[in-house]
């Protein structure tokens, strides 16, 4: 079973990694960029029957820093 | 007085941490992460810096699911002294011990140089030897050391006198010109800066000696 799990910085935290990159669009003549936020993907092979609590559970103790990320989790 | 080290895979400021701890009169020993318990007679562990795991999800959150780490918990939870610089600080943060987050530094450049930092607290038997306003110079390498918090969490460390350094010029973007600081109990300390780079002329500076002679003589006093 495959899962998704989405890693970004909370609104409101400042990226600055984000920023760099809109920033580098802008140089290259990209117009109108107004934010960009850069986050990760991860991507686990669970076993069959992994349920979410325990993916969450995943996300809470190692995947996510909950006092500055957000996550998001997909079973595909 | 007896000192313990933690090293990780990729911890390199390990054997300059021993170092600051001996001279100031402790007897030290290296803890390999995989250790299982920290011997129970330490009067203080140190989380040193480096690149532990090589920063591998995000700085210290690996060296944070550490057996030895679940030790270091437990240590703290007792009233056990514990001091973490740098990647250090990062680790404390990911288990929990201290508040807040290190983020990339809002220039996104690795940064290495010496710092001023200001004394905002002596109530603290790290912070003893200085005094309140005081401002040391300490060397600072780390790309990230951008400390974050909430508002409502700056406002309890505030309140509660828990900063022990700021900042002259904020390197980072931390917020509140955070460099440092120390838990409820008062006896975890976190900063960015490194103290044990500067225990020795060589070094370019001494401002670091103070805070491991405060810390040993208070144990030993006690």
């Amino acid at each position: 079973m495959k899962v998704r799990v989405d890693v970004m910085l909370k609104t409101g935290v400042l990226d600055p990694q984000g920023e760099a990159v809109r920033h580098a669009l802008g140089n290259l003549g990209f117009e109108g960029v107004e934010k960009v936020r850069q986050g990760k993907v991860i991507e686990l092979d669970v076993a069959e029957g992994t349920s979410e609590a325990q993916i969450k559970d995943m996300c809470e103790k190692l995947l996510a820093n909950t006092v500055i990320e957000n996550y998001a989790i997909q079973v595909l | 007085m007896k000192a313990g080290v933690i090293v990780f895979p990729g911890s390199n400021c390990d054997r300059d941490l021993a170092v600051a701890f001996e001279r100031a009169g402790a007897q030290v020993q290296m803890i390999w992460h995989k250790e299982t318990e920290l011997p129970t007679d330490l009067d203080i562990v140190g989380v040193p810096g480096g690149f532990s795991f090589g920063d591998y999800l995000r700085c210290g959150a690996i060296a944070a699911q550490s057996p030895i780490t679940r030790s270091l918990i437990k240590h703290t939870e007792r009233g056990g002294y514990a001091i973490g610089i740098c990647n250090g600080f990062q680790v404390l943060t990911e288990t929990g011990i201290l508040p807040g987050a290190l983020m990339r530094n809002a220039n996104l450049k690795f940064i290495c140089k010496p710092v001023g930092l200001k004394v905002e607290t002596t109530d603290c038997d790290f912070l003893s030897g200085y005094e309140v306003g005081q401002e040391i110079t300490v060397p600072v390498a780390h790309h990230d050391g951008n400390y974050n918090v909430t508002d409502e969490k700056l406002a309890q460390l505030r309140d509660e006198g828990r900063i022990a350094f700021t900042y002259a010029d904020n390197p980072n973007g931390s917020t509140g010109d955070i460099a440092g600081v120390i838990s409820k109990n008062r006896r975890v300390l976190g900063m960015m800066p490194h103290p044990e780079r500067c225990v020795d002329e060589l070094h370019g500076g001494t401002d670091g000696v103070a805070m491991f002679r405060s810390l040993v003589d208070t144990v030993v006093a006690a």
